[in-house]
């Protein structure tokens, strides 16, 4: 178990408050003159030796993406664009960063925008957020007051200035080019990649886009060192995360943890074990509800970390675990997910728009019993169709629960839809012949 | 993609407040020049909260007219947005979430509430005009389901009785506490924190 000094949020349960003041007390905005004038390459060396990788779903190394951006800037000004548009079902990890932890948020803006050379910085928060946006602007305001934000931010002679954005209440904003062309006052569907966005970005310029998470551990990983953040966890997969712990536990929670933490100590010492004890448990969504599903033996010895969770046929995410015991109906659990994914799809590639809602509905019908035994083939053929046949990551996000689901409880659908027609099990024909024609009596 | 349907009722004009004037004008600077498309979201916000939660037609074109980009844009963007009600809605707005999370920890005895109390159907006002509720995705609270929003405000861990002492409450027209109905002030452990046990009421 992580230390309680080596943890980097020590206010995300609000035990000190989230002004300047006491933040400055934590150790915010310390020496962060000192750090930036160790210069770019500095930084982004240092991230690169921590290995820190992106929190927000997709694991990329930041020190990477940061080296991105062209070293000088031509005639196209840089953006830096934080990505607080959090609706992953399952997390709500950046919430309490930007209600408790404005100012590592903040600071790691400052840092991160001097490294690769912008002077904007927009942070796109989801608008349902209001609250904490209205939080986040106290707390940019406050540092405005202080000299840290504006011309010669913090003392560092860089000129920063951070703008809040509010969505609307679209999932698919959270994909780094929705989110984009949202700030840009457009509807939030995603753009082709390439070019990527550190080249061709917000209104065409370089863009690097990073998670609230991601941007709030570079100060204190600058402070403490690279090499501390990669002591922590394993290699490729170091430093600390913030699990946030939902479902059927007995005590939901966020806690901060080091990588590779086993999901079972996870759940029985931080959220207080499954309702029902451990044998109760079914099955577990490790890294919110695109990921596909664990079973019961398997959440007994993975480890959370990115490689281990791909080991086991699914991903870390963003460390949203949701736990479901054997109460709930796992079919109508996952036809919920798939309900979530038809409502969120922008509708741009086919296969999604139209395949989203095919998956809805038949597992609708298998929850209710009502399907055919072949259609749980159908339905994993039309994920197949769906995954990789899209032009963001949405596609997979909407077919791997499903696929998780499949591989998992195939036995637990088939055995709930025994349903046959019976026209094919009576004489080798076509399923969709007009069965009455055929019976004997009709005949 | 959700299903948007634009009000059959339309209000012939609509002007900013002088307030919201000034805060549209300073969203606006937010923005580079000659970008100041950007800001279409935000107005539509302001508009909705001016208009008594919803976005008439009529708003539309006098943010395109204010932007000085086409009417058809802003129309595409305010029927993508799930926030954006463009049809009357109640002046106490509840939207419950019902996503897996917040369904797992029984999401649906809410709506049941709902429609008990406020309208059978979803969208619908209630007997007194003031409430109406609706079913949404995913809220980002799930450690706190199951939750809802209440207009701005988010109100967590519910169950049935609690809700319903929120909905008298709001039908007398006293805004409830928001936050936690379980006296969490966090996404904290409930009894069982472990971690940064020093910092503990500090």
């Amino acid at each position: 178990m992580l230390e309680d000094k080596d943890r980097i949020f020590q206010n995300l349960y609000n035990d000190f408050g989230a002004d300047l003041a006491s933040a400055k007390q934590r150790g915010d905005w310390k020496d962060t003159k000192e750090i930036c004038g160790k210069g770019r390459e500095w930084i982004i060396n240092e991230i690169k030796t921590s290995e820190l990788r992106g929190r927000g779903g997709a694991g990329f190394p930041t020190g990477l993406k940061w080296s991105f951006a062209p070293k000088e800037v031509g005639s196209r000004p840089h953006y830096l664009v934080i990505n607080a548009d959090e609706s992953e079902p399952g997390t709500c990890k950046d919430r309490d960063i930007i209600r408790f932890e404005p100012h590592k948020l903040i600071e790691g803006c400052l840092i991160a925008s001097y490294a690769v050379n912008a002077h904007k910085c927009y942070i796109y928060i989801r608008g349902e957020y209001f609250n904490e946006g209205q939080k986040l602007q106290t707390a940019i305001d406050e540092a405005y007051k202080d000299g840290l934000l504006g011309k010669n931010s913090a003392g560092t002679d860089w000129e920063l200035d951070i703008y809040i954005h509010y969505g609307a209440g679209a999932y698919i904003c959270g994909e780094e080019t929705a989110l984009l062309e949202s700030i840009e006052g457009k509807k939030g569907q995603p753009r082709l990649k390439p070019p990527f966005p550190a080249l061709i970005g917000l209104y065409g310029c370089p863009t690097i886009i990073n998670n609230v998470e991601t941007i709030s551990v570079v100060p204190t990983i600058l402070r403490r060192g690279g090499k501390w953040f990669s002591s922590l966890g394993r290699p490729k997969n170091t430093g600390s995360k913030i699990y946030c712990i939902s479902g059927n536990v007995n005590n939901p929670c966020n806690v901060e943890e080091e990588m590779g933490i086993p999901l079972k100590e996870l759940i029985e010492k931080h959220a207080g074990g499954v309702i029902g004890g451990w044998d109760n448990l079914k099955a577990v969504i490790p890294g919110g509800s695109s990921m596909p599903l664990l079973p019961k033996e398997t959440c007994e010895t993975i480890k959370m970390d990115f490689d281990a969770c791909v080991e086991n046929k699914t991903g870390l995410g963003t460390a949203g675990i949701v736990v479901i015991n054997k109460d709930q109906d796992i079919i109508k659990c996952m036809a919920r997910i798939a309900r979530f994914y038809k409502h969120e799809s922008c509708g741009q590639c086919t296969p999604c728009r139209e395949g989203s809602g095919w998956m809805w509905r038949m597992l609708e019908r298998m929850a209710k019993g009502e399907a055919t035994r072949d259609e749980v083939d159908m339905l994993l053929d039309v994920t197949k169709q769906i995954e990789g046949h899209t032009i963001c990551a949405f596609g997979e996000g909407s077919s791997w629960p499903v696929q998780g689901l499949i591989r998992n409880f195939k036995d637990e659908i088939i055995e709930r839809n025994k349903f046959d027609p019976i026209v094919k099990k009576q004489k080798d024909i076509p399923y969709l012949v007009d069965q009455h024609l055929l019976e004997k009596e009709n005949a | 993609m959700a299903v948007k349907k634009i009000s059959k009722v339309q209000p012939e004009k609509f002007e900013f407040s002088k307030k919201n004037k000034e805060t549209a004008d300073s969203i606006i600077k937010n923005y580079p020049s000659g970008k100041q498309q950007s800001a279409v979201m935000a107005l539509l916000y302001l508009a909705q909260k001016q208009n008594d939660n919803w976005i008439p037609l009529s708003a539309m074109k006098y943010i395109a007219k204010y932007l000085d980009m086409p009417y058809i844009k802003v129309y595409e963007v305010a029927t993508f947005y799930s926030m954006y009600n463009l049809t009357p809605v109640g002046k106490y707005f509840f939207q419950v979430c019902t996503t897996t999370p917040c369904m797992l920890r029984g999401a649906y005895n809410l709506v049941d509430v709902c429609k008990r109390k406020i309208s059978e159907e979803e969208n619908c006002l209630s007997e007194d005009g003031k409430t109406s509720w609706l079913e949404v995705e995913c809220l980002g609270a799930c450690v706190n389901a199951p939750m809802l929003q209440l207009n701005e405000n988010y109100y967590e861990d519910l169950d049935p009785t609690k809700l319903e002492q929120i909905i008298d409450k709001i039908s007398n027209d006293e805004v409830p506490q928001p936050g936690s109905y379980r006296g969490r002030l966090s996404s904290e452990p409930e009894n069982t924190r472990k971690t940064l046990i020093g910092n503990k009421n500090a």
